[in-house]
């Protein structure tokens, strides 16, 4: 069977020791600067470029070919602007990565990556986050789980330089060959005769101009550091609660200020009755009316909960007042594509299966600090497109772009939520508007009601075949539109002519066809999107159209498979295209016991999904019976309980595989929260859901008590995308687990979306008081 | 505007506050101290839990005139204190397990892992996977796994 697919094996590329010494001989800049600092073009070097091999039975598909990842290196291929290592008197180390961390580990595996190549201890290297540099052009996007795949290369190369450049300066120093000097713990040493630090070598290595210097790459062979589990080079600040999010940070002056948001999504201000009486409320300085509400500034947010439900406000109509669940539902029915192959002569699977809105809203609320001057402005966020968010909000304020600086700060969580900077351009309105820096957070009802969503989307399947083979598998997936507004559409309008996708398609079209292909060989293989062009908050969650796409057509394998009368992972295997994923799935069965015998009302099921050059199989068990359903949680939901789970990846080469468990973690609770209980509830434009004990994202009593993750030793030599492969099949691997445990194959998620497990919150005012009843619940 | 006094991680403070003032603003606005995380200001996310008297808490929803002079508040910063130590068993413990991912939930984990081994100490037993059910905090990067491994080492400890 052929063996290429999204996680195509690449023998050439592959551990480097095959391909020799040349092939890790790299190439960087000695910058003028006062200590030694190198600088390396992000992006040239980091291309992965793939090539298509012989026919397969099915065509190729699109991502098969080129995947959302490649053409993000792509599109930063040909940018200027370097980003650089510096080495420090103190012996230190520091990168300002052009990325955001949000908790996917990014500054750890960097971190690593400088700490490998330079033979400097890992606590000496620090990794902080880049303002917007617009120099960048769109090489400055952390999405598409491309950060690993996109600076790997770049980020070893400026470390491996700067080694060089310690080693050759020493040598210079100590008039002995570089060849015979040896670096170790961020020490160079001349036999056992000399040694200086880095840091003492520093000031000496410094370039006065720049200069071009090559130096070799260790081979994986040589790693001490990749490779090797490491915790997070930010978990002492973390547990001790030092480390500063957006909403800790302190900026002068920067008052706490929240929105009075309207009743309906991107509702609009008519009038304000009482101005002057919320603005004389205790602690508050200003009240102004902004696009979607009215900014209250004040000492703290407690008064500014207190002004803006004081606040009397008319509202003009959002944009999808009309909508709810059943209407959206309906349009997306009637909006779905044909399928081809006509439903005679053979035998077929046909199912439907729609999906619930969700929200990507993180823990950490919807926060941006802003201080909008008359010439200048600064802004505070969690942004992981700063340079569109540097630009756009210099237009919005009037001013040249270089007169906007944008911080990019960590974030607590973002599941796709910080790719769009609408919060930042708020507070920058608000900034402008009351003449104040401005700490501008959302509240929580808001992040749910206004904030961004995965929408609404209906998958239909039909699978035909005949004499144990899969003749044809056509899959429509109908979408409420994504919006892509941040700065993915200019990556595919900049490089269009070398996508293999033709055609007219739309953004959102071809992040779909970069993203999506069947594992199997199915015959004629078709998958396809249309979108309803509705006017919701929408945006990228984590491993966007995927966790629908994998989970629709994994039930239908197992659906396949029945009807042939085989074993759901015999059948799997049989028509797997791709060895990756074959040797994921060999080992999920035989490591996750697959075939168990289980009690009635439990039961497994496996789930496979490759993707971003990763592949993973997730293997879970589900407890459907009654006393495990009704268990009671006050003001939670209980439902079937993901019992065991084990997520078996191959990530090509595990750059920190601590870290990869944890996203394979994360993305396990994602799969249970989308498959068995968090949805939003569209009613008359808005969704009802304020709070987390409405938005059923897992809690302690939901997660497994049996969870392992099998990292596979590196299969390409080069890191996959991580931070997103684990939700796709976690979601499929429930889902049919779930199928097989009641008998019914489910075909609307998540399972609990059509009771309503709560009472909503009022719509007026849009936040709600907290509470005063804390002391009674202390334990 | 009035006076409210009461300890804060071992020192008797006093500070100037409208009386119907969530405690976790006077925490994090007025007094800055930010280990308490704002995640949700409605009593639910427990991001912010801290103690009052060794119990576990949650500021965001409790006026700052329900605390009094004899009270005594712990948030994360002052954990380590409670032992005498640079780090608390149970931070230790979370240091181990690598637990967090964006690390917004987990001072408000740790607090409330520490008051639930007190709990269950106190009640004569072990910590089961029961009593680590009913702790409440969401935690949305997902880590549940990791922080009951953690509490269940950290216990050990305490």
């Amino acid at each position: 069977m052929a063996q290429r697919s999204r996680s195509p094996q690449h023998p050439d590329e592959a551990p480097d020791d095959r391909a020799g010494l040349d092939r890790r001989t790299v190439l960087g800049y000695l910058l003028a600067a006062p200590t030694l600092a190198v600088g390396v073009w992000v992006g040239a070097d980091a291309l992965d470029g793939q090539v298509a091999e012989a026919a397969v039975p099915s065509l190729p598909q699109p991502e098969d070919l080129f995947d959302l990842g490649d053409l993000q290196n792509l599109a930063a291929a040909p940018t200027a602007g370097l980003i650089s290592v510096q080495v420090h008197s103190d012996g230190t180390a520091s990168f300002a990565v052009p990325r955001a961390e949000v908790g996917q580990g990014m500054t750890t595996a960097v971190a690593m990556m400088i700490a490998e190549e330079m033979d400097l201890p890992l606590d000496k290297v620090r990794v902080t986050l880049a303002d917007a540099r617009p120099e960048l052009l769109m090489n400055q996007l952390t999405g598409g789980s491309n950060s690993m795949r996109s600076i790997y290369l770049p980020v070893r190369t400026a470390a491996a330089v700067a080694r060089q450049q310690l080693v050759s300066t020493a040598a210079g120093l100590w008039d002995v060959p570089a060849s015979e000097l040896t670096t170790r713990d961020g020490v160079v040493t001349y036999r056992s005769e000399r040694s200086a630090s880095y840091g003492s070598l520093a000031t000496a290595a410094a370039g006065t101009r720049t200069t071009p210097v090559s130096a070799q790459l260790k081979s994986a062979s040589q790693f001490t550091v990749l490779g090797t589990p490491r915790g997070r080079v930010d978990a002492l600040d973390i547990a001790t609660g030092r480390k500063q999010f957006g909403m800790d940070l302190q900026v002068p002056d920067a008052k706490p200020t929240m929105v009075r948001r309207p009743p309906t999504i991107n509702g609009t201000v008519v009038s304000v009755l009482n101005t002057n009486t919320v603005r004389n409320m205790p602690g508050i300085t200003d009240v102004a009316v902004v696009s979607h509400g009215v900014a209250v500034r004040g000492a703290t947010f407690g008064q500014c909960i207190d002004a803006l439900r004081a606040l009397e406000v008319t509202w003009g109509p959002g944009t999808v007042d009309g909508e709810s669940d059943d209407t959206v539902l309906a349009k997306l029915k009637a909006a779905a594509l044909p399928m081809v192959v006509p439903p005679l002569l053979t035998e077929r699977v046909d199912a439907e299966f729609t999906f619930a809105f969700a929200s990507n809203s993180p823990l950490e609320p919807d926060n941006a600090i802003a201080d909008v001057r008359s010439d200048r402005a600064e802004i505070w966020s969690s942004l992981k497109v700063p340079i569109v968010a540097q630009r756009e909000i210099a237009t919005q304020l009037g001013l040249p772009a270089e007169s906007v600086t944008v911080h990019v700060v960590e974030g607590g969580g973002s599941f796709g939520r910080h790719l769009f900077h609408d919060v930042a351009a708020e507070a920058a309105e608000i900034s402008q508007k009351m003449g104040k820096p401005v700490k501008l957070s959302w509240s929580r009802t808001d992040s749910f009601r206004q904030g961004r969503t995965h929408p609404m989307c209906v998958s239909r399947v039909r699978a035909t075949y005949a004499l144990g083979n899969v003749l044809s598998y056509e899959q429509r997936h109908t979408s409420v539109q994504t919006d892509f507004g941040h700065g993915l559409g200019e990556m595919i309008t900049a490089t269009a002519a070398a996508l293999p996708v033709a055609g007219n398609l739309s953004f959102a079209e071809t992040i779909f066809e970069l993203t999506q292909s069947s594992p199997y060989d199915f015959g004629v293989t078709t998958q396809l999107l249309n979108e309803v062009p509705l006017r919701f908050n929408t945006g990228s969650m984590r491993n966007i159209y995927s966790p629908n796409v994998v989970c629709a057509q994994e039930l239908v394998v197992d659906r396949l498979a029945a009807k042939m009368g085989k074993d759901p992972v015999a059948f799997r295997r049989a028509f797997l295209k791709d060895d990756r994923l074959r040797a994921v799935l060999d080992k999920a069965a035989e490591a996750g016991g697959w075939g168990a015998s289980l009690p009635p009302g439990v039961a497994q099921g496996i789930g496979l999904h490759a993707e971003y050059r990763g592949g993973v199989a997730a293997l879970v068990e589900i407890d459907c019976r009654p006393e495990t359903v009704n268990r009671k949680v006050k003001d939670g939901v209980t439902g079937p309980r993901v019992s065991k789970a084990l997520m078996v990846v191959d990530a090509g080469f595990a750059i920190n595989p601590r870290g990869l468990e944890a996203q394979m973690m994360g993305g396990l609770q994602d799969a249970m929260a989308m498959c068995l209980t968090s949805s939003l509830h569209i009613k008359d434009g808005i969704p009802l859901e304020g709070s987390w004990d409405n938005y059923f994202y897992t809690r302690q009593w939901n997660a497994p008590l049996d969870l392992r993750v099998i990292v596979m030793p590196p299969t390409t030599g080069k890191p996959s995308g991580a931070g997103e492969l684990g939700v796709a099949p976690a979601f499929a691997a429930i889902a049919c687990a779930y199928a097989r445990a009641t008998g019914t194959m489910p075909t609307s998620f998540p399972i609990n979306h059509g009771a309503l497990g709560f009472e909503p919150l009022p719509l007026e005012p849009s936040t709600p008081q907290s509470p005063t009843d804390g002391l009674d619940r202390a334990y | 505007m009035s006076s409210h006094t009461f300890k804060l991680n071992g020192r008797q403070i006093t500070v100037e506050a409208e009386d119907d003032v969530r405690l976790l603003w006077v925490l994090r606005d007025l007094l800055g101290v930010t280990g308490p995380k704002h995640g949700c200001a409605l009593g639910v996310c427990q991001a912010c839990t801290s103690h009052i008297n060794n119990r576990a808490f949650n500021p965001c929803s409790v006026p700052v005139s329900q605390i009094h002079p004899g009270d005594e508040i712990t948030t994360i910063e002052g954990l380590p204190a409670t032992v005498g130590k640079d780090l608390h068993p149970m931070q230790e413990a979370w240091l181990e397990h690598d637990v967090a991912q964006c690390g917004y939930c987990q001072p408000g984990q740790i607090m409330a892992a520490v008051a639930k081994v007190r709990q269950v100490a106190a009640e004569g037993r072990e910590i089961t996977d029961g009593d680590l059910d009913e702790i409440r905090n969401i935690c949305r990067c997902g880590t549940y796994a990791r922080i009951r491994e953690a509490i269940k080492a950290g216990a050990k400890k305490m």
